[in-house]
């Protein structure tokens, strides 16, 4: 070595991740991984409120966020990032706001955009996860491909009136695809979006937490992570199931890509 | 004669107006319980009139619409989610 490494992190930072510290599953150098750790959320709604709240918090090192959106009244029942004094603002930049106030540490990158094919690869490389919050099956899609050419795990959850879903896509490391799992768009009108249909607003709150518990998992090494487990949660009911999913060997997208992998 | 539980999701539910319901069936695979399902009620037709997308899960395991039930106890129809 020819010069110091660089601290980790800032003076006086480390002492607000105490709580991780002490758990045996994070600790010390699970907490590193966190601050070492690139994220890609895309979506600054209803699911990338509480994802994008508790990353920050949680002290993931840079969080990249992309949405093209502006917040919106109809918006506040159910996206907590955002408030009232920032109605109109690009979604993107409302969330830089409010991570700054939670954790002045964390690296944010607002991109206010729609993602596409084109932008895709370029957005998704060099991180350890993406995560796939947006509220389209096309773009949902599109992210698929990304992150299955770049063999990026890819933790995705979706919502729907009083019900959520949630898995870690990633035919790189054994576990099906989004298109191995749903290789189907639904007609139009069966799939209604939230404007359409509604939602209820602790939902994404539920399923939005778990997937930030599920990130902190996947970059900390804890626990067992959602590969090949789908996760189901009807709130209405109060019903949930988890079903075991599995590659599709035939899959248009990750079928001949990762064939020899583990 | 088996006894199912079978389990609805997302817009399956909503067109069912339910989230389970136990059904006596000589159906051998999921296609023929979908048939039988299909003629209980109007509600039931509606919910599989387009199958395209609908993923079925038997005990809790993806498994295909041809699949056979084989002894499986409860059956799960559940689509895509899109919002977020």
């Amino acid at each position: 070595m020819t010069q110091m490494m660089a601290p980790l992190y800032a003076e006086g930072e480390v002492p607000r991740y105490a709580r991780h510290i002490v758990l045996r599953e994070i600790g010390g150098p699970g907490q590193a991984r966190l601050k070492r750790a690139s994220v890609l959320i895309v979506g600054a709604g209803g699911l990338g409120s509480p994802v994008l709240l508790y990353l920050a918090a949680a002290g993931v090192g840079r969080i990249s966020v992309i949405d093209d959106d502006r917040v919106s009244e109809s918006n506040l029942q159910r996206q907590v990032i955002h408030s009232q004094d920032r109605l109109g603002m690009a979604k993107v930049q409302s969330a830089r706001i409010a991570l700054a106030g939670i954790n002045p540490h964390v690296a944010v990158e607002p991109i206010e955009s729609r993602l596409d094919a084109a932008g895709a690869a370029g957005l998704v490389a060099g991180k350890d996860l993406v995560i796939d919050a947006t509220d389209n099956l096309a773009t949902r899609h599109l992210l698929n491909r990304a992150c299955v050419a770049a063999r990026k795990p890819l933790l995705s959850g979706a919502i729907s009136q009083w019900e959520g879903q949630l898995t870690l896509y990633d035919p790189a490391r054994g576990a099906p695809c989004l298109c191995c799992l749903f290789p189907q768009i639904p007609a139009e009108g069966l799939a209604p979006d939230c404007a359409a249909a509604g939602v209820m607003g602790a939902l994404p709150g539920i399923i939005g937490a778990t997937m930030a518990a599920e990130a902190i998992k996947e970059l900390t090494g804890a626990g067992r992570s959602l590969r090949g487990r789908l996760l189901l949660h009807d709130a209405l009911w109060g019903e949930s199931r988890e079903i075991a999913v599995m590659r599709n060997p035939a899959c248009p997208v990750c079928g001949g890509t990762h064939g020899d992998s583990e | 004669m088996a006894t199912l539980d079978i389990l609805y999701f997302a817009w399956l539910r909503e067109r069912i107006a339910t989230p389970r319901e136990t059904v006596d069936t000589a159906a051998q695979t999921v296609a023929e319980l979908i048939q039988e399902l299909s003629a209980q009620s109007e509600r039931h037709a509606a919910a599989f009139a387009d199958l395209a997308s609908v993923r079925v899960a038997l005990d809790q395991v993806l498994a295909d619409i041809a699949a056979p039930l084989a002894g499986a106890r409860e059956v799960a129809f559940f689509p895509p989610m899109t919002g977020g």
